[in-house]
């Protein structure tokens, strides 16, 4: 019990008056990764959201390695510093290029020596085969670009978690590949992840445990994901996979 | 083709009269814009700020001065608090405190929007890098904030030089003031003064403006 990286007691989140998460209880192990899937609104970004303390909770309690994450607590930006978190929409910095975009946290945040993260910088660009795209302006970069650039950012920081927040749903088909094939690398290279994602045969190719949400609560959950891609056991994960068929 | 008048400009010493008369529009319009910049990103701070009152507060103060002519309260300031407060305005601090009033409130409705118009993505994605506040706004909110605001407020800052012609009304002698006494003076002599006196001011005026402008536009250009 203790050594899970991510825990999650009892999470209650309501917004105008709606819940949007109804009591989850989650534990996400060191070297874990997890994908959510569900239909829009179920409250899978939410529950993101939550854990990067981006959202106030009504309820439950969010412990990251044992200590206890509060959105207003004096401790939230160290805190946010362990847990990566890329979003859909690509958040770079349109005023600083690249290389800037990824030092800025480490060095102004981190305290880092430039010179080091620079050439950490650098190492990373080049695993998602970027390095020459260094001194450019997001603007001139494609949204597949940019989301690689996004998950460097996150990256340099060496978060304990990465939360993926549907980072490939505004992009065009052409450009997903390339992002999801960076992510399925850091799988393989241990990283502890957190996925939300629409792309099933990426979720069955990356998960090693399978969220099924719906309506602010986990309704299957399945250690065997190629399994539960093939049959899931309750009628409502059957209905959501079957709309993904033609 | 009659003469337009322009040889009275080099009699005596009318020009070096006239580029210090420029001097005090200059300086007049050069103090307000700076009270109006710093002042301005604080109030426009504040109007974006969730507090009703002070939202109504700036709402009003905003109307104000977007309703008043700027020789009213020019007027009111100069000729009426002095008489009615008792207290003593010089003429060019009237005229300073009247273009603030109005630099403000119009810089902080720039600042408001500019200010608004960053996605709250980019907030929430330096939160997530583990930014405090202040690091947000240093790094990533101010920075875009400022490229946006530029060429709006260099729009507001040319406007402001121009509209110091006014302050001739409470008796400050500036430019356009000087080129007037010029004028009056060389009725007899030279009757066509008036055009070309008048002239040299609107070039004067360009002179001052147009690099400003042309400095927007570049600074567009290269942020864009």
């Amino acid at each position: 019990m203790e050594n899970s990286l991510l825990s999650i007691k009892n999470l209650h989140k309501e917004f105008d008056r709606n819940t949007i998460l109804k009591g989850i209880n989650l534990k996400l192990n060191k070297g874990e990764v997890i994908v959510i899937i569900g239909p829009s609104g179920c409250g899978k970004s939410t529950l993101l959201r939550c854990l990067n303390g981006l959202e106030d909770i009504q309820g439950g309690e969010i412990y990251l390695g044992g200590k206890l994450l509060q959105k207003n607590a004096k401790d939230i930006s160290s805190m946010r510093q362990k847990i990566g978190m890329v979003f859909q929409s690509y958040d770079l910095f349109p005023h600083k290029t690249v290389l800037e975009n990824i030092l800025l946290a480490p060095v102004k945040v981190q305290k880092r020596k430039r010179a080091e993260v620079e050439a950490e910088a650098m190492e990373l660009l080049e695993r998602v085969g970027l390095a020459d795209r260094k001194n450019d302006y997001p603007r001139q970069l494609s949204g597949g670009q940019k989301q690689r650039i996004a998950i460097v950012r996150a990256l340099i920081m060496h978060p304990e978690v990465l939360l993926l927040d549907e980072i490939t749903a505004a992009l065009d088909p052409e450009m997903v590949h390339e992002v999801l094939q960076v992510v399925l690398d850091l799988a393989k290279s241990g990283s502890t992840m957190l996925i939300v994602t629409h792309e099933m045969a990426f979720a069955k190719a990356i998960a090693d445990r399978v969220l099924f949400f719906e309506h602010g609560e986990i309704v299957e959950e399945s250690h065997a994901p190629k399994a539960f891609f093939e049959r899931p056991q309750t009628e409502r994960a059957r209905q959501f996979l079957k709309s993904f068929e033609y | 083709m009659q003469n337009l008048g322009i040889d009275v400009l080099f009699k005596g010493t009318n020009f070096v009269r006239l580029l210090s008369g420029l001097w005090v529009a200059v300086r007049i319009s050069l103090i307000s814009v700076i009270i109006s910049i710093v002042l301005g990103l604080v109030v426009g701070a504040l109007m974006t700020s969730k507090n009703r009152i002070l939202k109504v507060i700036f709402r009003i103060y905003l109307e104000i001065v977007r309703i008043m002519p700027q020789m009213v309260l020019l007027f009111i300031v100069y000729f009426g608090t002095t008489r009615v407060f008792g207290w003593n305005l010089e003429a060019e601090v009237s005229a300073i405190l009247v273009f603030s009033f109005w630099g403000i409130a119009e810089m902080g409705d720039l600042v408001r929007g500019a200010l608004i118009s960053i996605p709250k993505i980019q907030y929430e994605s330096a939160m997530a890098l583990g930014m405090d506040g202040k690091q947000i706004y240093y790094h990533v909110i101010l920075p875009q904030t400022i490229r946006r605001l530029i060429p709006l407020s260099i729009n507001l800052i040319t406007r402001m030089i121009k509209t110091t012609s006014l302050v001739m009304m409470i008796g400050i002698v500036e430019v356009l003031k000087v080129a007037q006494q010029i004028i009056e003076a060389n009725r007899r002599s030279s009757p066509n003064a008036a055009f070309g006196i008048f002239a040299v001011v609107f070039l004067l005026y360009f002179l001052i403006c147009w690099p400003i402008s042309k400095l927007s536009v570049y600074l567009e250009k290269r942020w864009s």
